[in-house]
């Protein structure tokens, strides 16, 4: 993943997050949105949040406090986290704070694209540091009203305590002198077993306006003066415009403008009609009324049947090693058991509930955007350079975001809105309908995998191998190509590669135009159910129990305690042979998850999936509650992916367009989920994406265990096992 | 165009709009309530659910014409502050995480408790089937039915 690594110094950190140079005036009030319309900062709300102690919170004279999440939400629960941290060091409750999405700003937040489930692993030490700069602040401006020393005040409850006399000052009373101070250095943090607030199950802060329809997604946001857009696209993947009749559309009332537009995938440049109109279904109406013929002829009309042929065909090809160790072929051709097989795993479209949708407001040397964006200071710097604008003159104002999955931390959409706004002199929502979102892509690459391994005779693991032959998400934009993908091995537990003596991982890069990008867990949504599904096979091939197999291997106390969990919790040890029940563990994002899922047959004779039992350890964490949610979330998810949707490309076309055939799993499909968190002294990992990649091997190991028939390829129909 | 005259949480709404044009918009664009949600716009996901004279429909299917004189209720008009059992249940079992489905799920819920106030799983799973949660909150939206049930039957 392309990383935004404008990493601060603490001193830079603290110039920026403090007062330099900020001035604004003191709000003696709550705005009337405080707790039931989120809202982003700008230059109109900063007004009423009072003083800025650093650059995450703000309080006015009545104490009320702010606190920005600099994060999308989009279901992870940043709006919840971000806050959560920072109000523990700031020793304020919760449910008194507001909470306001940033703007984009590197500069002053750091790194804000939402990926890589980095909000809390990423930036918790900058939240806390946030959190307990402004509350030493506030505690030495009482101190010095006091005249003591600081050492003899504390704060609690929104409120600096004097200790000897018990005289106390509001954080409203205090914040004016506080915000003259220079931030300190060598803020002391808060030791764990101190917390009031992070390890918490919390509510989370948005529920409520997520019960209501008061949470304001990007497709729910208006501009004054907006108008509408609708792009007719190529239905054949990254094909252009031929010619265009706009006669019928323009006939329709409301219709003002239709013009060829652009869309950046990649090193390629993908052309639309657009339609724009005063209103939505104006627009809608008007680009079913185009004629547009397509230019595809440059672009290879692939099917689903050659993709794989093709992938197939390159783990022939020794690939770009990944990472090696031993001498996997010679040990391998020596070994006295030799295991091999070969795994599938679907081309997948995200899908967000939420189509993509973007508003734009070009200007002269401005841009401002609003919408559902994962990335917003990428946005600034992305879209800012190919509009010709500086960051700082691209404004991105954030919406809650319904579902990202990685989708929308990519920034074709937001940059062809920008380019229709400025086509038109205009500010522009552009809208997708679920057709375009679920087939112009980019889509999670479809892989195939070869592995093989090699067993002593008592069932010793002496040679392992793993080729994946996939398009590679890092060989898009058309620059070297001859380097591998070191992320192709994420959501293999790393002590493998420890206990393994001789061992090769090798990334193949399928050559093929369809535009493919990061889908929740990324390259360990589909690696991992090669690597557990194999490693089920060599526990068998070894004689050994496939819990035990994986205990053997993993030898780090990390690992035997999650195993040791997971056993325990799911009752492994006490299950009846044969009687359906499977495990996977994988690791990505600094995280380790174990899933044991119990499968059996219906009345009906069909396999039916009664329970899953995750353990997750995700090392220091603030919510468990959102740590639950995720999994629970990405074990549906991965339970889809696995099971009832797969995206087919036929004759250079995405095959399914909508709901109807890409087909989610629903409420009646769902097992029972129960979700354990370890509790340990690491360092925090990801949440929103570890609990994915386990599910579909620990599922095609349960229904290996039940009925005897290995699963290989994905998606696969549960009732047709 | 012509104007219809929509009765949406007890409010009436002229709109003036294509005959044809689905509810759906109508509520959103010209209603101005957007906590009905657009997903998928062929009646499969469900997030644009709200009631019709009580029953639970999808706007996304019903042209703005077919509406008028019915009684049109959105996630705005289900209650004041969050206090229908449904809303409440949804607060205390933490069911949303992005929560685009959420209103449609909602609607949904709080037709079946309104016909069947005491859901079997069976109920529940007939009712709900039709509605899609990319974010997979279905273990905690059938716990928070049977909570919003509890609530009712007490009530």
């Amino acid at each position: 993943m392309k990383t935004a690594n404008q990493h601060l110094s603490r001193r830079n950190f603290i110039r920026q997050s403090g007062l330099s140079g900020v001035a604004l005036t003191i709000g003696l009030y709550m705005p009337a949105w405080a707790k039931n319309e989120a809202t982003v900062l700008t230059a109109e709300t900063a007004e009423n949040l009072g003083l800025e102690l650093t650059a995450w919170v703000s309080i006015d004279k009545t104490g009320k406090v702010t606190i920005l999440n600099h994060r999308s939400e989009m279901g992870q629960g940043s709006f919840q986290a971000v806050p959560q941290m920072i109000a523990e060091e700031l020793e304020v409750n919760l449910d008194d704070v507001n909470i306001l999405f940033a703007p984009g700003s590197q500069t002053k937040y750091g790194p804000q694209v939402t990926g890589g489930s980095s909000t809390v692993s990423g930036a918790y030490k900058r939240l806390l540091l946030t959190g307990a700069t402004a509350r030493e602040m506030l505690i030495e401006a009482a101190a010095k009203k006091w005249s003591v020393p600081a050492s003899e005040c504390y704060a609690e409850n929104g409120q600096v305590f004097h200790r000897p006399s018990g005289k106390k000052f509001n954080y409203g009373e205090l914040v004016e002198d506080a915000a003259k101070l220079e931030p300190p250095k060598n803020v002391k943090l808060k030791n764990r077993k101190d917390y009031k607030l992070i390890g918490k199950p919390l509510p989370r802060q948005d529920t409520n306006i997520k019960t209501n329809g008061q949470a304001i997604f990007g497709m729910d946001k208006k501009i004054p003066g907006m108008l509408y857009a609708v792009v007719e696209r190529s239905p054949r993947i990254k094909g252009k415009v031929k010619s265009f009749d706009d006669t019928a559309s323009k006939a329709i009332p409301g219709v003002k403008h239709v013009i060829k537009v652009q869309r950046d995938v990649f090193a390629a440049k993908q052309e639309g009609v657009a339609v724009v109109a005063d209103n939505l279904w104006a627009a809608m109406q008007g680009r079913k009324a185009l004629k547009v013929e397509w230019d595809d002829d440059g672009f290879e009309h692939l099917s689903t049947a050659q993709l794989y042929a093709r992938m197939n065909e390159d783990l022939n090809k020794p690939g770009l090693s990944v990472r090696t160790a031993g001498n996997f072929s010679s040990v391998f051709a020596a070994a006295n058991k030799k295991v091999e097989a070969v795994y599938e795993t679907p081309y997948e479209s995200h899908s967000c509930l939420e189509p993509l949708n973007c508003i734009a407001h070009f200007q002269e040397n401005k841009l401002e955007i609003w919408g559902p964006i994962q990335g917003p200071d990428w946005v600034q710097a992305d879209v800012g350079q190919k509009m010709g604008l500086k960051p700082e003159n691209v404004t991105v104002n954030m919406t809650f975001l319904g579902g990202g999955f990685g989708r929308k931390a990519f920034m074709d959409y937001p940059h062809e809105a920008a380019l229709i706004s400025k086509a038109v002199n205009a500010p522009v929502q552009v809208v997708w309908t679920r057709e375009d979102d679920m087939t112009q892509g980019p889509f999670r690459p479809g892989a195939v995998y070869g592995c093989k391994a090699g067993l002593t005779k008592d069932g010793y693991l002496q040679a392992f191998e793993t080729k994946m032959a996939a398009q590679d998400m890092d060989h898009q934009s058309g620059g070297d190509n001859s380097t591998y993908n070191p992320s192709t091995v994420e959501g293999l537990l790393k002590p493998y590669f420890e206990s393994i003596s001789n061992y090769n991982f090798a990334d193949i890069p399928t050559e093929s135009p369809i535009p493919v990008m990061w889908w929740r867990s990324v390259y360990a949504s589909t690696n991992g159910f090669a690597y557990e599904s194999f490693m089920d096979e060599l526990s068998l091939a070894a004689g050994k129990d496939p819990l035990d197999f994986r205990r053997g291997l993993l030898q780090a106390e990390r690992y035997q305690n999650l195993i040791d969990a997971l056993e325990e919790k799911s009752g492994w040890k006490t299950r009846p042979k044969n009687s359906g029940w499977g495990v996977a563990i994988t690791e990505c994002f600094n995280s380790i998850v174990g899933e044991v899922v119990k499968v059996s047959k219906g009345q009906d004779g069909k396999v039916k999936i009664d329970k899953v039992v995750a353990v997750m350890d995700c090392g220091w964490y603030v919510n468990p509650d959102t740590i639950r949610q995720q999994v629970e979330g990405c074990i549906v998810m991965a339970l889809g992916a696995a099971t009832t949707h797969e995206t087919h490309f036929e004759d250079g076309k995405a095959v399914e367009k909508n709901f109807d055939t890409y087909k989610m799993p629903r409420i009646a499909d769902i097992p029972e989920i129960e979700v354990h968190i370890m509790e340990n002294e690491e360092k925090p990992g990801g949440v929103g994406e570890p609990g994915l990649p386990p599910f579909a091997p620990a599922l095609c190991n349960a229904i290996f265990d039940l009925t005897g028939k290995r699963i290989r390829k994905l998606p696969f129909n549960l009732k047709e096992v | 165009m012509p104007t219809f005259t929509l009765q949406i949480n007890g409010k009436a709404y002229p709109v003036e709009a294509d005959a044809k044009m689905p509810l759906l918009w109508a509520i959103r664009e010209l209603a101005g309530l957007t906590g009905t949600k657009y997903g998928c716009g062929i009646s499969q996901c469900r997030a644009c659910t709200v009631h019709l004279n009580g029953n639970a429909v999808q706007s996304c299917s019903i042209p703005v014409s077919a509406a008028v004189g019915q009684k049109i209720t959105t996630i705005e008009g289900l209650s004041e502050n969050n206090s229908h059992p449904v809303q409440k249940a949804w607060i205390a079992e933490q069911v949303p995480q992005c929560a685009y489905c959420q209103s449609g799920m909602i609607m949904g819920a709080s037709a079946l408790l309104q016909r069947t106030p005491n859901p079997t799983d069976k109920d529940i799973d007939a009712a709900m089937q039709g509605h899609i949660c990319r974010c997979g909150t279905y273990p905690r939206i059938r716990k928070a039915i049977k909570t919003a049930s509890k609530m009712m039957v007490k009530a």
